[in-house]
């Protein structure tokens, strides 16, 4: 059994302890939003956060993050009552097939609750990490700079 | 009624409900898997709008509830494309509601019109084309069925948010007309069209319907598909081509904790366990306990353009005379190289799939729901019937991948497990090793100018394998080529012009003295492949824009006058103009390690216009190219999306400059060795233009012509011309990696 | 603490040793009109091309997101932060007014063209070895690089190390100058090594360990020494690597920054191999072949517990039961550390990289587990190993944010016991929290 705080709820899951945390969410918690996109941390598609950072779920076993603060794209609203950057996501059209976009939103998230007036530059180098195959970046960079304007003047959520 | 006839024609019994409307077109079958790239169907019913002819038995478009509610049915499928949103957009234009209203149900083999596959760009200019036409003769039935309730001629009464209205307050809903009876009506001729000009849904940039849900990690994806009891597999492909398998040892995997079960069936081998990452591991260990023999031999990388070249051809002359014109001691020639190339979706391929009561349903993301079940069925040996293919959405697919052969494991692997449904979701490495590559391709150009600089005599050739290996034959589907009775994959066929395949976009737009264009199509398929985006209008359009460039050059012009000396189409002239002006092409400046590039192609010489002119920046020393900004113009008839057109347009420039500067498949003389993103390297931020502007020229009241491959070939050379524009130095070998650059330019 | 206030009081009579020995400067060198590129034959510039890629010159020479040679790179020792010089041909910014006499004295003896003397962070005491004739070549194709108008910004050195008279002293007492001689017992190839390796590729620089004034120490010549934070391993006799290297396998890595049985480049000698990608195959054999015999032949037992390990590595790609290494322990860090190897590191590392796939290198046979300092190791957890933009290569995911801290520690002392299977590193923690404020 392991302890997990998913989204502000403390959960307890029968997983193996060296069950990567991408198959703990999607099989164990049944939350859609980190994806396996190659379970070798290179894409980004199952970024989560962890204690307000971005983390590769597909490769950090569940056993290290008991007991810490895990976040995913579910935790950052829903459809009736989206979150800040989801909203962003919504008004900026930042999506094509948008498998890769909830790890796109989490780890922009973790950039925006550490700095909420990041540059240009900053933003495009901290995003290198993921993948989007669509090609519909320059999308997720306006709607991360207006996710950003949004976390100035109301706060991330 | 007049005009409406009334058809006891074939549909589904459960659309039959009381106090349903159904108008439904009865249509010719159309098969063949080439087809699905947009090769022309005979048109046996002239008559009918292009969308409504050739096509097989659809049922119904479009379903009104008594409680009003509107359903509309297509036989096409989501892939990140928004072909939702604008097919909503085309029936709320049309049936005068609030797109909100309609509800869009997508391929099902129980449900939808059957459409073939979501392929080619088409999507809008059939499925659109046969909803605009359907929604507009509802509207007109509608209309004539309140002109009889309310006795008053049609031509007095006006339709305005899902209701019939008449002057002084009188008003009928949809709803309310329809309760009295079920109508079957086969569609006329010809539809009663709204007014382009007074179209208030169409041309408005619609938010996409599917994106809330998708950031916000709803179940959309066939890889978030829970079933009761379902249970997870693993498939272990072989390490290569047509190893088969010499031995296996199942007892360490039988204790793995959560196994079930170990599937085989010749060289196809699967486990399935409770658990997803238990059935990972068991699978790891499985993949331990299989020896292989390995037999491929595949080509030599370093040698694929002359490899290519040298395979025996079938030679087919698609333009011009039969023998080659006689070049003159002026003439200019060059020759092109594009290597294989993947679709390298972000998300590997997942199905799941159920047997239950002998029959069996599979949710897929495969592009072509009716193709895959005839497929299966033919694998499995069962009667279509008996298989039931829903599509869900999966990671953008861009062409053929894996969808269709994850869903040929996952039935395998449920047929050999009823009962309980199973989930086989790929791996990355057999995604990208597995997956049927884009082919490489090898192009020559020849061409001499006329005395006042213009193109007096061209020749064209371009050398290609096939590209659609498409399931609709079980032979097509990976798993079932290694069983233990193995399907030998259908002869490969060349896609028909005027769409072609390795000859897509191979006849040039443009207007010469004297053109002669030759398809060499290759049979032999040294590495898999099959559709990926574009086809060969990708390596043609580079092949083509870039020698338009050259012969530019030669002539000392500009290239976009150049270019417009040539095109007579307005249209055509009309995105060159538009995207040379926006981008500021005559004012440019050049600056010193940069260029400009710009390039142009009708997309199938039928489908939307593009034009892309771009800037582009080289790093001498490491020969690292870099894209800062593209202005794109595209032409595709009456945009019903313009924004969802914007997105496909930035998107193909984004990836297509991802292949151009980066991408080709490796192999060594057994093995694919591109089996992840560190050894198939795509763009990512870091190399993201500045800025990409897209300008959508909408020609309200033209027919929609498919826009999402029209970006791919045009940004491929534009990006040429802008690195020769840069550099002095023409590469004409894709893709431009920073070492092929630096060997180029020299030190 | 104490032992800090000693090293300081030790460094402040040694500067006043310097300042009393050391001349302010040299005489200038007159400026010349910048060459145009036809002054240079193509040949020659071509061979300048593979001698500056063996020099490593562009790695300093450019800052991050900057023109290649453009310089504004900040090198930061422990006297403070130098910025590389702009070296490409620009009048007023570069040195394009540099003579071919000017450039050679920098390379030579370290001085600037006014005269000025050069921080020995550039790497004179290897580059005097130079021959003229590759200085010239060298000079070709810096000179005919494209002149890019950057100024470099000043250096922020620490008092007293901010008066460049100083280095006049340090050269007093640390710096030989001379080309290279060769060692006419050894072969044309050992001594071809020999001069790149001790001159140009300046592989002592990080190699070798440095005295409490910046200079190597010659007694201990690639000894293992520090560069940019990471530790160069030594290359002599006490080379960390389990398997030890052959000329053959030292070629492979040095030009594709791989090789089977050795982990993959990181830190700054990534960039080294990415530069000798590009150089002669003949050159890059002949360094390997001079760094090959640095170290001495291997000891029975050494290539007995090299082989051990080779068979291990072997077993653990083939077997899905291979045994651990180590006798299981029970401390809970060790338990700790060993389901973190396994939830996030044995995916690629041990059982073979996923299902079908060739698999990341057995951490049986890393030189970052057999390291005197865990650093290396930590910093490849923590900042992974990523191929540079558009080019193939091994791709592992930094874990900064997956591991606190106390799992990272765990981690790395696991890995040290499991597969170093050497004594304890005794520093862990206080790395592991270096290497996290440097990532935040």
């Amino acid at each position: 059994m392991v302890t997990l705080s998913v989204n502000g709820r403390m959960q307890q899951v029968d997983a193996a302890p060296d069950t990567p945390l991408l198959y703990v969410l999607r099989d164990h918690l049944q939350l859609n939003g980190a994806k396996y996109g190659c379970g070798l941390g290179q894409c980004g598609s199952c970024t989560v956060m962890v204690d307000g950072q971005a983390v590769l779920s597909c490769v950090t076993p569940v056993s290290v993050v008991q007991n810490r603060r895990i976040k995913t794209v579910e935790g950052l609203g829903t459809v009736a009552d989206p979150g800040p950057m989801q909203r962003a996501f919504i008004e900026e059209q930042a999506a094509q097939c948008g498998f890769c976009i909830p790890g796109m939103m989490m780890r922009a998230q973790a950039l925006l609750e550490r700095n909420a007036s990041p540059s240009q530059a900053e933003i495009r180098s901290h995003m290198n990490q993921n993948l989007c195959r669509c090609g519909t970046h320059m999308r997720i960079l306006r709607a991360i700079e207006r996710a950003a304007a949004a976390f100035k003047t109301g706060g991330g959520r | 009624m007049s005009g409406i006839v009334a058809a006891g024609i074939s549909r589904r019994s459960f659309l039959a409900g009381a106090g349903a409307l159904v108008v439904s077109f009865s249509l010719l079958p159309r098969l063949a898997s080439a087809q699905g790239e947009g090769g022309s169907a005979a048109a046996k019913t002239p008559a009918l709008p292009e969308s409504l002819r050739g096509a097989p038995l659809l049922d119904s478009w479009i379903r009104i509830e008594a409680d009003g509610r509107i359903t509309v049915f297509t036989g096409k499928v989501e892939f990140g494309q928004g072909i939702k949103t604008a097919l909503i957009q085309i029936a709320a234009e049309e049936l005068v509601v609030e797109p909100q209203r309609i509800n869009l149900i997508t391929a099902d083999t129980s449900l939808t019109p059957n459409e073939g596959y979501t392929a080619g760009s088409q999507s809008m200019q059939n499925s659109g084309t046969a909803i605009l036409n359907a929604a507009a003769q509802v509207r007109v039935i509608l209309v004539e069925l309140a002109a009889a309730r309310l006795n008053i001629p049609a031509g007095e009464l006006m339709v305005q948010n899902g209701a019939v209205r008449a002057a002084g307050g009188r008003a009928l809903t949809y709803g309310e007309l329809v309760t009295a009876q079920a109508l079957h009506v086969s569609a006329r001729p010809e539809s009663v069209l709204r007014d382009a000009a007074s179209h208030s849904v169409i041309g408005r940039p619609l938010a996409r319907v599917d994106i809330p849900a998708k950031v916000c990690g709803e179940v959309i994806y066939v890889q978030d598909l829970r079933l009761p009891g379902m249970v997870h597999a693993r498939v272990v492909r072989p390490p290569s081509y047509g190893a088969r398998l010499r031995a296996l040892d199942t007892s360490l995997v039988e204790r793995t904790p959560g196994f079930l079960k170990v599937v085989r069936d010749g060289d196809f081998i699967a486990v399935i366990a409770e658990r997803e990452y238990q059935a990972i591991a068991a699978a790891r260990v499985l993949a331990k306990a299989a020896s292989w023999d390995e037999q491929t031999k595949l080509p030599e990388q370093a040698a694929l353009d002359s490899y290519v070249r040298g395979l025996p051809s079938q030679d087919t002359v698609i333009l011009g005379a039969a023998s080659a014109p006689d070049f003159g001691a002026g003439a200019i020639a060059a020759n092109y190289f594009r290597p294989y190339q993947m679709h390298a979706s972000i998300g590997p391929s997942c199905a799941v799939g159920l047997w239950r009561d002998e029959g069996l349903t599979i949710w897929t993301h495969s592009q072509g729901v009716y193709p895959l079940r005839k497929a299966i069925a033919e694998m499995l040996r069962a009667p279509e019937e008996r298989v039931h293919c829903i599509h869900m959405e999966g990671a953008g697919c861009y062409g053929h991948n894996s969808a269709d052969d994850a869903g040929a494991d996952a039935a395998l692997i449920a047929s050999a497990f009823p009962g309980r449904p199973v989930r086989v979701h790929w791996m990355r490495e057999d995604e990208h090793a597995w997956e049927p590559y884009g082919c490489a391709m090898v192009s020559s150009a020849r061409a001499q100018l006329d005395t006042s600089g213009n193109i007096a005599d061209w020749q064209y050739e371009v050398w290609s394998n096939t590209h659609s290996t498409r399931p609709g034959r079980a032979g097509n589907l990976a798993a079932a080529t290694q069983l233990q009775t193995p399907f030998t994959p259908p002869p490969p066929e060349a896609i028909p012009q005027p769409a072609g395949g390795g000859d897509r976009n191979a006849i040039p737009y443009y207007k010469f003295g004297n053109a002669r264009v030759v398809h060499h199509f290759i049979p032999t398929m040294p590495l898999r492949v099959s559709a990926l985006r574009s086809l060969g209008a990708y390596m043609n359009v580079f092949s083509i824009e870039s020698f338009m460039d050259e012969l530019a050059k030669t002539a000392a012009a500009d290239p976009v006058d150049f270019r417009l000396r040539h095109l007579e189409d307005p249209r055509a002239r009309a995105v060159v103009t538009t995207a040379a002006e926006r981008f500021g092409w005559a004012a440019y400046r050049r600056q010193q390690g940069r260029g400009r590039g710009f390039a142009f192609a009708r997309y199938k010489n039928l489908a939307a216009y593009t034009a892309v002119a771009c800037e582009a920046e080289v790093d001498r020393e490491s020969g690292r190219l870099r894209l800062m900004r593209a202005v794109a113009a595209v032409d595709s008839g009456e945009a019903v999306n313009p924004d969802g057109i914007r997105n496909q347009i930035e998107g193909g420039i984004i990836q297509s400059l991802s292949w151009t500067l980066y991408e080709a498949v490796t192999f060594d003389t057994m093995r694919i060795t591109s089996t992840d993103w560190g050894t198939y390297p795509i763009l990512r931020f870091a190399s993201v233009p500045d800025s990409i502007e897209v300008n959508v020229i909408s020609r309200p009241g033209a027919p929609f012509l498919g826009t999402g491959e029209a970006a791919q070939g045009p940004t491929a050379a534009a990006l040429a011309n802008a690195l020769a524009d840069a550099t002095g130095v023409r590469i004409r070998e894709l893709p431009f990696t920073s070492a092929r650059v630096k060997a180029a330019i020299g030190i | 603490m104490r032992m800090r206030g000693v090293l300081v009081r030790l460094r402040a009579c040694a500067f006043g040793l310097l300042l009393l020995v050391g001349c302010a400067s040299q005489p200038a060198i007159d400026s010349t009109e910048p060459p145009a590129r036809a002054a240079f034959d193509a040949a020659l510039i071509a061979r300048g091309a593979q001698l500056a890629a063996i020099g490593n010159c562009k790695d300093c020479h450019t800052a991050s997101a900057g023109k290649p040679y453009a310089g504004g790179r900040p090198l930061k020792t422990q006297f403070g932060t130098i910025y590389a010089t702009n070296i490409t041909p620009d009048a007023e910014t570069g040195i394009g007014r540099w003579s071919e006499a000017a450039f050679r004295r920098a390379m030579h003896e370290g001085v600037d063209r006014q005269g000025r003397h050069l921080y020995p962070v550039f790497p004179y005491d290897h580059m005097t070895k130079v021959t003229d004739d590759d200085v010239k070549a060298i000079y070709a194709f810096v000179m005919t690089r494209e002149p890019v108008r950057a100024e470099t910004p000043p250096n922020r050195m620490l008092f007293p190390f901010n008066m460049r008279a100083l280095v006049g002293g340090w050269k007093h007492f640390f710096f030989e100058r001379g080309r290279f001689q060769p060692d006419s017992a050894q072969s044309t190839e050992w001594n071809r090594g020999a001069y790149l390796a001790e001159g140009l590729a300046h592989c002592g620089a990080c190699h070798t360990p440095r005295n409490l004034l910046g200079a190597e120490k010659k007694s201990r010549a690639f000894a293992g020494g520090e560069a940019e934070n990471w530790h160069a391993p030594a290359l002599d006799a006490a080379a960390p690597a389990p398997v030890p290297w052959t000329a053959e396998q030292l070629y492979r890595y040095l030009r594709s920054g791989l090789d089977d049985v050795h982990d993959i480049a990181a830190g700054p000698m990534a960039g080294v191999t990415h530069n000798l990608a590009s150089v002669s195959e003949r050159d890059v054999r002949a360094i390997a072949v001079y760094i090959a015999s640095l170290a001495t032949e291997p000891t029975l037992a050494r290539r007995k517990r090299s082989e051990d390990i080779l068979a291990y590595a072997k077993r653990a790609q083939t077997s899905s039961a291979a045994a651990p290494r180590a006798a299981a322990a029970d401390a809970p860090q060790s338990q700790s550390g060993a389901a973190i190897y396994a939830g996030a590191c044995a995916m690629c590392h041990d059982n073979g990289r996923a299902i079908s796939s060739a698999g990341a290198l057995n951490l049986a046979l890393s030189t970052a587990v057999t390291s005197p300092t865990p650093g290396n190791l930590i910093r490849i957890i923590v900042q992974g190993i990523e191929p540079r933009e558009g080019e193939r290569g091994r791709w592992m995911p930094a874990f900064a944010g997956a591991l606190t801290a106390e799992q990272l520690a765990d981690l790395t002392a696991y890995l040290r016991s499991e597969f170093g299977m050497a004594p304890a590193w005794r520093n862990v923690d206080a790395e592991v929290r270096k290497v996290m404020r440097g990532k935040e």
